[in-house]
């Protein structure tokens, strides 16, 4: 399976519910869950049957993760986009008060998201399928001006 | 470029304009052209759009963005006649996204078009520790970057107590009240102290909605009427106004990051307005439904008219029997709120209610603080338009 590298930057004060860290690289695979299903971070006596098959140890949050597509059986499958990218973020390096950053499968309204430098909304936005080397920035609107 | 793309007013008026409808429509169709291939700017042709506009729905490039995002103000500032050549101008900074865009965008405006401002930059000092203190530090960047004065004025000086003393003493329930109380007065003495005209406040399109909503469910008819105003009379003959009024939050933000401009954006730490963030969160899913909802709710305020007889049971505006700053009431409510500080009853002076009761417990003792007012030099005139917190 190939990796996707993706540039992740919060901003706005979003970064403060992603462990104070404002840029992350994120590394995913190329094809993903269709149902965004993400796997959980420490696996070891899961009951997850995606994880059934898998031998792998827990993965650090930010580190490579295994194909998730493994075990899946007929699962369907779908290029990395953008929507799974936000669940991966919010069940992997989100550290408290996720509802300030999602809501259901997009983001919280009023926060901001640019994908290589372009408003979202004109980029298909969560269903834009990520390229190795893309950058996508969140930023919060919502704190004082 | 389109005459009509052109016009900034196109979309503020959703409802009476063909035009701006049509412009609306067509973005729902563009839609999935979109996913398939990067769109070039509505208004050049030319460039590549990065930017879908909240207000009409158009996909512009960063550099007309920059363009009619200023030229939207500037319209905004010209329509209203808010300023005079020559006016000192203060602008309220707080070193968050909304000051901060606004102290640039007046800066660039006042040397494009020669509007002969002198600017100034005008901090309120909360005495948040761990907030305040680090957005100041922004602030002074700020002062820098800009290369405008600033004053910063105190609440400890103002008024003897820190937001933090006060939060000790009330606990987290109610302190915003005594903020923005404290803020709108230490703003205009700040104002009379730093010898301006006029004081110009990031309050965007989003927040005067959010405060339209607000008064429409609380019932408050008085600061419905004001709420949507673009300018205001404070003490003193100082007016306050909201340059932003028509711009997006959405676009306030982009506009910040596109320029990378250095704003500070912690939340305050102590319990945000509720009531506010209510009205906010509807707001927001208001927008994510229909972007110009956030203007439509503006018209709609504007669009509010008194009746006559209701008018004239409102309260007459008349000046603070203890510190002389304008009031609605006998005392007022920075000195009503003060009051109950010093007198250790603080959390009974929220309400009109508990206020009497306070009262019944005995008059004011003689030794009480009077908030210091600074004079300004120029004669009082009577005040036309009543103010207050929106």
């Amino acid at each position: 399976m190939s990796t996707i590298t993706v540039k992740v930057e919060f901003g706005g004060g979003l970064e403060l519910l992603f462990g104070n860290k404002r840029v992350h690289s994120i590394s995913l695979p190329s094809f993903v869950p269709a149902d965004n299903t993400i796997a959980p971070s420490s696996p070891p006596n899961s009951e997850t049957p995606l994880l059934a098959e898998s031998d792998d140890p827990p993965l650090p949050a930010n580190g490579p993760i295994p194909d998730p597509m493994k075990g899946l059986g007929e699962m369907k499958a779908k290029p990395l986009d953008v929507q799974y990218l936000m669940h991966y973020l919010r069940s992997r390096l989100l550290t408290e008060r996720p509802e300030l950053f999602m809501d259901g499968d997009t983001v919280r309204p009023g926060v901001l998201v640019l994908i290589n430098d372009t408003d979202w909304e004109l980029e298909g936005e969560g269903t834009y399928e990520i390229s190795d080397g893309d950058e996508i920035v969140f930023i919060s609107t919502l704190h004082g001006g | 470029m389109d005459e009509s793309d052109e016009d900034p007013k196109t979309g503020l008026r959703t409802p009476e304009n063909p035009s701006s409808l049509r412009l609306h429509d067509r973005s729902h169709l563009d839609h999935t052209v979109l996913v398939m291939a990067p769109m070039s700017c509505a208004l050049c042709q030319n460039a590549k759009a990065i930017l879908k506009r909240p207000k009409t729905g158009q996909q512009i490039c960063k550099e007309c963005f920059f363009f009619v995002f200023e030229t939207e103000v500037h319209n905004t500032i010209i329509q209203a006649h808010l300023f005079e050549p020559g006016d000192r101008v203060a602008i309220g900074a707080s070193g968050g996204k909304d000051s901060t865009v606004l102290a640039y965008v007046m800066k660039t405006l006042n040397e494009r078009y020669n509007y002969g401002l002198e600017l100034f930059l005008l901090s309120i000092d909360e005495g948040i520790t761990g907030y305040r203190d680090d957005s100041l530090e922004t602030v002074k960047r700020n002062q820098q970057q800009y290369n405008m004065p600033l004053k910063i004025l105190s609440y400890e000086e103002l008024y003897g107590w820190t937001m933090d003393a006060i939060v000790a003493e009330i606990g987290k329930k109610n302190n915003c009240t005594f903020c923005g109380v404290f803020r709108r007065q230490a703003l205009d003495r700040g104002a009379s102290a730093l010898e301006v005209d006029h004081i110009v406040t990031g309050h965007n399109a989003d927040d005067i909605a959010e405060t339209v909503l607000m008064n429409i469910m609380r019932g408050d008819i008085a600061r419905l009427g004001r709420c949507t105003q673009i300018c205001t009379r404070g003490e003193d003959t100082i007016k306050r106004s909201k340059p932003f009024k028509y711009a997006y939050e959405k676009e306030i933000v982009m506009y910040a990051y596109f320029k990378k401009l250095d704003y500070f954006s912690t939340e305050c730490i102590y319990s945000p307005d509720a009531y506010r963030g209510h009205a906010r969160t509807f707001l927001k899913d208001l927008e994510a439904a229909r972007p110009s909802a956030i203007i439509d709710i503006i018209h709609s305020g504007e669009a509010f008219e008194l009746r006559e007889d209701i008018k004239a049971t409102q309260k007459q505006q008349q000046t603070c029997k203890r510190c002389g700053y304008m009031s609605s009431n006998d005392l007022c409510k920075a000195c009503t709120l003060l009051e109950g500080l010093e007198r250790g009853m603080a959390g009974s002076v929220i309400t009109d209610r508990a206020r009497k009761k306070l009262d019944a417990m005995g008059p004011a003792p003689d030794n009480l603080r009077t908030i210091p007012h600074f004079q300004s030099p120029r004669p009082a005139v009577s005040i036309q338009s009543p103010s207050q917190e929106s």
